[in-house]
């Protein structure tokens, strides 16, 4: 049974719309799959419309010097030493434009790094709508999403390993009371005996951290032995795993798909063969996998996730590859 | 300020005499020659840092372990999964050293053991340093730190092989014995205990010569931009050099003696480490660019033939880059689980360093700006430095913002931020005081065209081989990785075509150093003309043995 269910979903796997991995030659950075990221895209381009013509701005003074005021052109150089005025101006512009970029950037900060409290998202969406303040209801379910709220948080815990993942979900226990936990090992250790067909080349892994898409997750990190890091690149996140702490953070998919990120703290020879690989799959796609992972067939859990359905995303966002 | 408005050191030519080679060149107390010997360790500690960042993109060109393995097995015999594992280490282990390396052993002694030490007292109009011995004595333990460092990278440091491979940032538990078991990590530990003394006792030398022995006349607002760069950077150090010792110390109680500062398990904290080390890591990086922004600052004027515009402004910006360099470290910790409002204070903190950075890049412009500049190689270099670190600086704007640094840290998008405003804004520096500074301290002439051919060597080269890690970084590409995935193979192909081009650059720079060598073209006391106003062009080149017997006397309204 097993068998015939690996054939049908390597058949039918489904690629990503989009590609949540590195691209050859990019520019950018790549696609958001959360609201997080998308800010970070927009803040981003926000960024580069300051600093290019600012770099640009001294790139023509000094040209302009150059062909102007050399030796040839101006034989007798001027003598001045101060302006007052320019001084003020070069003083004070970049001030207000730090204030500029600043307006921005805090609230993304704040909106990343606080887990939104639930309740007071699903309260507020409510009063929204129910005072008819049509406009402002739009701008807050960019942010927050009242009816992953409603369902509550999937956490998920993340504990970096000399050399791949712990993934633990506390919440989700058979009838003996046993946690689902799994040790995630990466398909490729830069070995001989790497595989050559098991995914992208050193980004898969054998049993893959599932979430549900839609839903807000609230990951923690931890560390058995020496400092990692956890991220994922397409969602906007980087939380380190250090020994002795756990920190926590949150994210919220709504496209199904596979996500790709790797570990992001130097941890030893085999820091760049740990990597992470997420796969976000519907609500019942997900509970499925959570039943299989328990009874301990981790491969035909992992191959009931090889082929996402897809759903229709409930994001304003598409992949916004900047 | 004028040349007839000093006294000419002329008197003691005759009696110019220096010690035997032995004494003179072990046993110096003289800033001139230990500035010499600064400079040359710079350039031996430079080649064994330029080479390991050699194997590394040689390494990176290619997806895969290429050339770190082809090592292994041809040098070291190994063979099958264990040379894998080796290499692995070995790659780790370079890129730990590349850094050390260039930061502590070129970098700093280039800058400050060699251009301060040359240039400090003959600019404030100084016989020598306040403590000559001391000086020497800085020296030395600036070698024996070297020393000690490249023969850590030969004794075992973990079970892969030799050498520490935690990165020049040393975290435990990494730097732990739970990370490295080998005696490699507490060489190194004892070569940078080494080193910091060395820089301890060479910042103490700089700021009681810089407060004590300006010439008579020389107020602290008439001192040239140099050495104003070399009194700060001396305060950083002082302060800052000292909690590195105690993060340093600690790691070493961990490691040898039971101690338990950053083991969680009995009830130390990793993350303290970070804070000490930043904490010292951060006025670091202030040290190793405001040595360079007074170089600038010299070169600029006098190929402008223009006084330093706005002249107070320079020195306290610097001034202020320091002091607020000293309040902004965890900027480079904001994925460590900080709390959100302690993040945003540093964001606020980190960004405004940028207001007192910018009045220097516009100052310098302002500088040129109705000038009569000439474009000999200094200025090339000074031009180069100024488009460059702007670069490097506005990249370092965008990972002030936490939010965007949660994408960003460990990847080569910070990689690409230091390496353009170190490689192209410190080195680029350091070869504009080299080229500015050789014919009055060696007294012969430099090729031009070598020198010219050099920097466009080397800014091309540079710039191929640093510009695409901002795509690599935007893209996800993290730090001290031996391989990658292959979604980024072609920008670091570009950036090792860069790596090469640099190669070539490197050897014109010997080859123009033969040239000068061999032709023996005799320099002059002012090679630059009317623009270079400070007191070292008032001397010969080189300048007698010992200089400024009797004090100038500086008597212009100040401001260079």
């Amino acid at each position: 049974m097993r068998h015939i269910l690996a054939a049908l979903s390597a058949a039918l796997f489904a690629a990503p719309a989009f590609a949540f991995e590195p691209t050859d030659g990019a520019l950018g950075m790549q696609p958001a799959a959360t609201r997080i990221a998308e800010r970070i895209h927009i803040f981003h381009t926000f960024l580069l419309w300051i600093i290019i013509p600012i770099t640009i701005f001294v790139l023509i003074l000094l040209l302009w010097v150059i062909v102007f005021h050399n030796k040839r052109a101006n034989p007798t150089p001027r003598k001045f030493s101060h302006n007052t005025l320019i001084e003020v101006i070069w003083t004070v512009v970049p001030a207000l434009i730090l204030v500029a970029i600043a307006s921005q950037s805090f609230p993304n900060l704040y909106y990343q790094d606080v887990p939104p409290n639930l309740q007071m998202v699903q309260d507020k969406a409510k009063t929204l709508l129910a005072d008819g303040k049509s406009a402002e209801y739009e701008r807050f379910v960019k942010e927050y999403n009242p009816d992953a709220a409603a369902k509550g948080f999937v956490n998920v815990k993340a504990q970096g390993n000399q050399w791949n993942w712990t993934y633990t979900y506390p919440d989700i226990t058979d009838e003996g009371g046993n946690v689902l936990e799994f040790v995630s090992n990466p398909r490729h250790v830069g070995l001989e005996s790497d595989p050559t067909d098991a995914g992208p080349r050193n980004l898969s892994v054998d049993y893959p951290m599932v979430v549900p898409a839609g839903r807000y997750i609230r990951y923690y990190t931890a560390a058995a032995d020496v400092i990692h890091s956890f991220a994922v690149p397409a969602f906007g996140i980087k939380t380190d795993a250090v020994p002795g702490r756990l920190n926590e953070g949150w994210f919220l998919v709504e496209q199904p798909g596979v996500y790709y990120g790797q570990c992001s703290e130097l941890c030893g020879v085999n820091h760049a063969y740990m990597p992470i690989e997420v796969r976000v799959v519907p609500q019942e796609q997900f509970d499925r996998w959570a039943q299989l992972m328990l009874t301990g067939d981790y491969d035909a859990a992992t191959a009931s996730v090889q082929n996402i359905a897809s759903i229709e995303p409930a994001t304003k966002f598409a992949a916004i590859s900047k | 300020m004028p040349m007839d408005e000093v006294a000419l050191d002329h008197a003691h030519d005759a009696h110019d005499h220096k010690p035997g080679f032995f004494t003179r060149w072990l046993f110096s107390t003289n800033h001139k020659d230990i500035g010499t010997l600064y400079l040359v360790f710079a350039m031996i500690a430079g080649i064994v840092g330029y080479t390991l960042s050699g194997l590394i993109r040689w390494e990176l060109a290619q997806p895969g372990i290429g050339p770190m393995l082809w090592i292994q097995t041809q040098f070291f015999g190994l063979e099958g999964d264990a040379a894998v594992q080796h290499a692995k280490h070995f790659y780790n282990m370079v890129i730990t050293y590349h850094g050390l390396v260039m930061i502590f052993f070129m970098v700093m002694p280039a800058l400050i053991g060699g251009f301060g030490n040359w240039f400090v007292p003959l600019m404030i109009g100084a016989p020598d340093m306040a403590f000559p011995r001391m000086n020497n004595i800085s020296f030395w333990l600036t070698v024996a730190a070297f020393v000690l460092a490249c023969i850590s990278m030969s004794i075992p440091g973990g079970s892969a092989g030799n050498g520490f491979a935690g990165g020049w940032v040393l975290y435990p538990p990494l730097s732990s014995t739970t990370g490295h078991p080998g005696p490699a990590m507490d060489l190194l530990i004892l070569s940078l205990h080494t080193a910091g003394i060395a820089s301890i006792l060479g910042a103490i030398n700089f700021i009681v010569t810089i407060l004590n022995m300006r010439a008579p006349g020389m107020t602290m607002h008439k001192m040239p931009l140099f050495a104003w760069g070399v009194l700060v950077t001396a305060v950083l150090l002082l302060l800052s050099l000292p909690v590195l010792a105690a993060a340093l110390t600690m790691l070493l109680t961990d490691r040898n003696f039971g101690s338990q500062f950053f083991n969680p398990a009995g009830g130390g904290d990793p993350i303290m480490f970070q804070h000490l080390f930043w904490f010292f890591g951060h006025p670091e990086v202030y040290i190793m660019i405001l040595p360079a922004f007074g170089i600038i600052s010299h070169i600029v004027s006098t190929f402008s033939k223009k006084p330093i515009f706005g002249y107070l402004g320079m020195a306290y910006a610097m001034v202020s880059i320091g002091v607020i360099g000293f309040v902004v470290w965890a900027h480079h910790m904001y994925t460590v689980g900080m709390d959100v409002d302690l993040k945003a204070y540093f964001v606020a903190a980190t960004m405004v360093i940028a207001v007192p950075t910018g009045i220097k890049i516009f100052s310098w412009i302002a500088t040129m700006w109705g000038g009569s500049i000439e474009f000999k190689v200094p200025m090339l270099w000074a031009i180069g430095f100024i488009f460059l670190f702007t670069v490097g600086g506005v990249t370092g704007v965008v990972l002030a913002n936490a939010g965007i640094d949660h994408t960003l840290h460990d990847t080569y998008y910070v990689v690409a931020h230091f390496h353009y405003v170190l490689s192209l804004g410190a080195v680029f520096g350091l070869f504009a005081g080299w080229y500015y500074w050789f014919e009055k301290m060696f007294g012969i002439k430099y090729n031009g065209f070598l020198g010219g051919l050099h920097f466009w060597l080397m800014f091309i080269g540079s710039n191929v081989l640093f510009f695409p890690q901002h795509f690599l970084g935007l893209q996800g590409m993290p730090r001290r990785y031996i391989d990658y995935a292959d979604g980024f193979a072609t920008w670091h192909h570009w950036s090792s075509i860069g790596y090469a081009i640099t190669m070539v650059a490197t050897l014109v720079f010997f080859v123009g150093l033969a040239e000068a060598m061999i032709r023996r073209r005799k320099g002059v006391a002012n090679p630059w003309g009317e623009g270079a106003t400070t007191l070292e062009w008032t001397l010969p080149s080189p300048p007698p043995f010992h200089q400024f017997n009797e004090l100038p006397h500086v008597t212009t309204k100040g401001g260079h």
